[in-house]
């Protein structure tokens, strides 16, 4: 479904992505874990389109698309969904109506007529009660005040509603108290599907505990350097990066 | 530029005087006087450097010294398109008030007077006279003077003690001409004690000719009267709109202004209120849509003269293409005024560099026990939060659109007529869509 060649980054003219390369199949659910500043979330940004950083070499396909042709909000409605490590605050603008035209947006790209008026409040509660979110976040201004858990709970709530192919989930569990960390991942683990994959950036082995991934990569230095299953996640809690950085090193 | 009026005035102030009432003219001369000495303002003026009229005044304007009939019925030719707005409905044509004739003003309470301030002069001159030109009197400034020359009519509302009206009066101003037109005109509004009021202002245009407005409105809101005043300015590209607003705000009263640009040419509203008695509420509020070459100067005083009064002020610009926004927050706290809490904000966007704002705070505080904070920011659209909704799928345009909406939302929040509330939200959408916000009944040319 996706695959990623040799793929470089810029942003401000330096180099993030060093030649990245991943494939992910549809139902796999990948992790990709490495240290502060590797290049995690550059890696999200760029396959999300985010208009600071300047691809300069390499290829990202979805679908047999060429996804770095394709505008932000084309990459979002081809079924891609970033749940951002640092989610966007935007006061005036209601999560009702927020969530409302981005559904009609992606229906409209599927040349779908917008949504009536109780399907959507219905998808609503029914999305609602999947991460247990509590009506007043949704009555609120999107994420405007939100407590840094909400935050991450309410984008795994969008995650819901937009149903999509690839989700990036950026750190997503950062934030979360314990119990909100169960909601989350067994809200994560309820959306898949056999046709639909995940890629999950994280620091921490628990989460994989709840999200139990089929690949587990690490990025370093803009590269990813090594890829095994679910126990390298627990080799890495044990023993950090440092060797992983030797075994790079003596490359 | 001024000497052409100079002359018609000479000329003609007989029958400037013989069309309007005695009262009006006790102080026309002396009007005229200050006028001929101070001129049109400039930008060389502190109060006006961010308007400039030399484009606007270097045409030829006629003006309507000898009161003709202009022949349109407003009532029937306007369709004021806020659906579901339930109002008391007036109309000033150009510069004088047309004689009301609609069904719907007949359940207006008998005691409150709504008429031309020409036939209040006559009928209720003690009333009259113990209001009008007292705001405008202390004021040095060309073009309150150059209203008090040539002013000959405007619209006058009287709501007495303990009267408070069920709906909005909705004041209409329409421009009808088929040469290029001045139009001054004179409002005066008296709420007595406990008396509560909404008016709304519409500016429209209906020919595609120059227009130039010079309207000052004097408001006198006494204790525990409740007064709100909205404008909203949506007239065509060659159109100058030169507003006066001065409130004088006595003990336990409240005031709303909120002065909405949606579409002008160039728009100058001076708006002065002060605050004359304790334990006041006043909350001053605008925004402005511009852009092509429209040009809007907001100039706004409050002045705390007595303790314990609360005060907020927010006007907020969208500016795109070569549109020019001015902006200035006099406040001033008296020595006594002690206890007074005044917060202004001025927040502005502009779309791209050619369009230009400029803001000014200035704040005279003589009062030590007081609460004031003044705030100003020029800054463009937040991209982290346009990549976030793009991210969401909203393609680019519609991120923009609701990001503006937004920023304009806090603003519309301030509108306590829900039909008007509802109607603003549209008119403003589309008109940031770029769609035409035109009202039925009135020309805008893009
Ligand atoms: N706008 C920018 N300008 C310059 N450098 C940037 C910019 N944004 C990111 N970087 C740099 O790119 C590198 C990779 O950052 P990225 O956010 O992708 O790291 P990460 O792997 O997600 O780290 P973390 O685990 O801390 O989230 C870092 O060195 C960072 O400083
Ligand atoms: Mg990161």
């Amino acid at each position: 479904m996706l695959e990623i060649k040799n793929l470089h980054a810029n942003i401000d003219g330096k180099e993030i992505l060093k030649g990245l390369s991943l494939e992910v199949r549809p139902g796999e659910i990948h992790a990709i874990m490495g240290p502060n500043g590797a290049g995690k979330s550059t890696l999200a940004s760029v396959l999300t389109g985010h208009p600071s950083f300047e691809v300069t070499h390499g290829e990202v396909s979805f679908h047999g698309k060429d996804l770095l042709e394709l505008a932000p909000e084309e990459r979002a409605n081809e079924g891609i969904f970033l749940s951002f490590q640092y989610p966007v605050e935007i006061p005036g603008v209601s999560m009702v109506n927020f969530m409302r035209t981005a559904i009609n947006e992606q229906r409209k790209y599927r040349g779908q007529d917008p949504i009536s008026a109780t399907d959507f409040l219905r998808l609503m509660r029914e999305k609602k009660e999947l991460v247990e979110m509590d009506n007043k976040l949704t009555n609120r201004s999107v994420n405007e005040g939100f407590s840094g858990g909400e935050k991450k709970r309410n984008e795994i709530f969008q995650m819901a509603m937009l149903d999509p192919k690839l989700s990036i989930l950026d750190e997503t569990d950062s934030g979360l108290d314990i119990d909100a960390l169960r909601i989350v991942a067994n809200g994560v683990n309820k959306l898949k599907r056999p046709d639909n994959a995940t890629i999950v950036i994280t620091h921490y082995q628990r989460l994989l505990d709840y999200i139990v991934p089929d690949f587990v990569h690490v990025l370093y230095d803009g590269r990813i350097v090594k890829t095994g299953d679910k126990n390298l996640a627990l080799e890495l809690e044990e023993k950090g990066y440092d060797w992983i950085k030797q075994e790079v090193g003596s490359i | 530029m001024e000497k052409q009026y100079i002359n018609l005035y000479k000329q003609y102030h007989e029958t400037i005087k013989k069309h309007s009432s005695s009262l009006m003219n006790v102080s026309r001369d002396a009007s005229f006087a200050l006028f001929e000495k101070l001129g049109f303002p400039t930008t060389k003026l502190e109060k006006y450097k961010y308007t400039d009229l030399t484009d606007a005044l270097s045409y030829d304007y006629g003006l309507n010294i000898n009161r003709l009939d202009i022949p349109v019925n407003p009532y029937q030719v306007f369709k004021c398109d806020v659906p579901g707005i339930q109002s008391y409905l007036y109309f000033v044509l150009n510069d004088g008030f047309y004689p009301v004739n609609d069904k719907r003003n007949d359940e207006l309470p008998e005691s409150v007077i709504i008429c031309s301030l020409r036939e209040a002069a006559e009928k209720y001159p003690a009333l009259v006279e113990k209001y009008y030109g007292k705001l405008t009197a202390t004021k040095n400034d060309g073009l309150v003077a150059f209203n008090g020359a040539f002013a000959q009519d405007g619209f006058f509302m009287y709501v007495p003690e303990n009267i408070q009206l069920d709906r909005p009066v909705q004041l209409i101003n329409i421009m009808r001409s088929d040469v290029d037109f001045m139009a001054n005109s004179h409002n005066l509004i008296i709420l007595e004690k406990n008396a509560k009021a909404q008016l709304l202002v519409c500016d429209h245009t209906m020919d595609d000719v120059r227009f130039v407005t010079n309207r000052v409105t004097e408001v006198f809101v006494n204790e525990y009267a409740t007064y709100e005043h909205y404008k909203l300015e949506n007239t065509h590209n060659r159109t100058t709109n030169l507003s006066t607003l001065l409130i004088d705000q006595k003990a336990s009263s409240i005031v709303l202004g909120n002065i909405m640009t949606l579409h002008n040419g160039v728009t100058r509203n001076t708006i002065e209120i002060g605050i004359n008695g304790e334990h006041c509420e006043t909350t001053l509020c605008g925004m402005v849509v511009g852009d092509k070459n429209q040009q809007v100067d907001n100039y706004t005083s409050i002045r705390h003269n007595k303790p314990n009064c609360h005060s907020t002020e927010l006007f907020k610009y969208v500016l795109d293409d070569v549109s020019k926004g001015g902006f200035t927050g006099e406040l001033y706290v008296a020595r006594d005024a002690q206890k007074t809490q005044a917060y202004q904000t001025n927040k502005n966007i502009l779309l791209n560099r050619t369009a230009k704002m400029r803001t000014k705070p200035q704040l005279e505080i003589y009062a030590d026990d007081v609460k004031c904070s003044h705030g100003a920011t020029i800054g463009q659209l937040d991209e982290s939060a346009m990549f976030y909704m793009r991210q969401r799928g909203i393609p680019e345009k519609e991120a923009r659109l609701l990001l503006m909406f937004a920023f304009t939302a806090d603003v519309m929040e301030h509108i306590r007529i829900d039909a008007l509330q509802d109607r603003m939200k549209m008119l403003v959408e589309k008109r940031l869509r770029g769609e035409l916000s035109k009202c039925e009944g009135c020309v805008i040319c893009q």
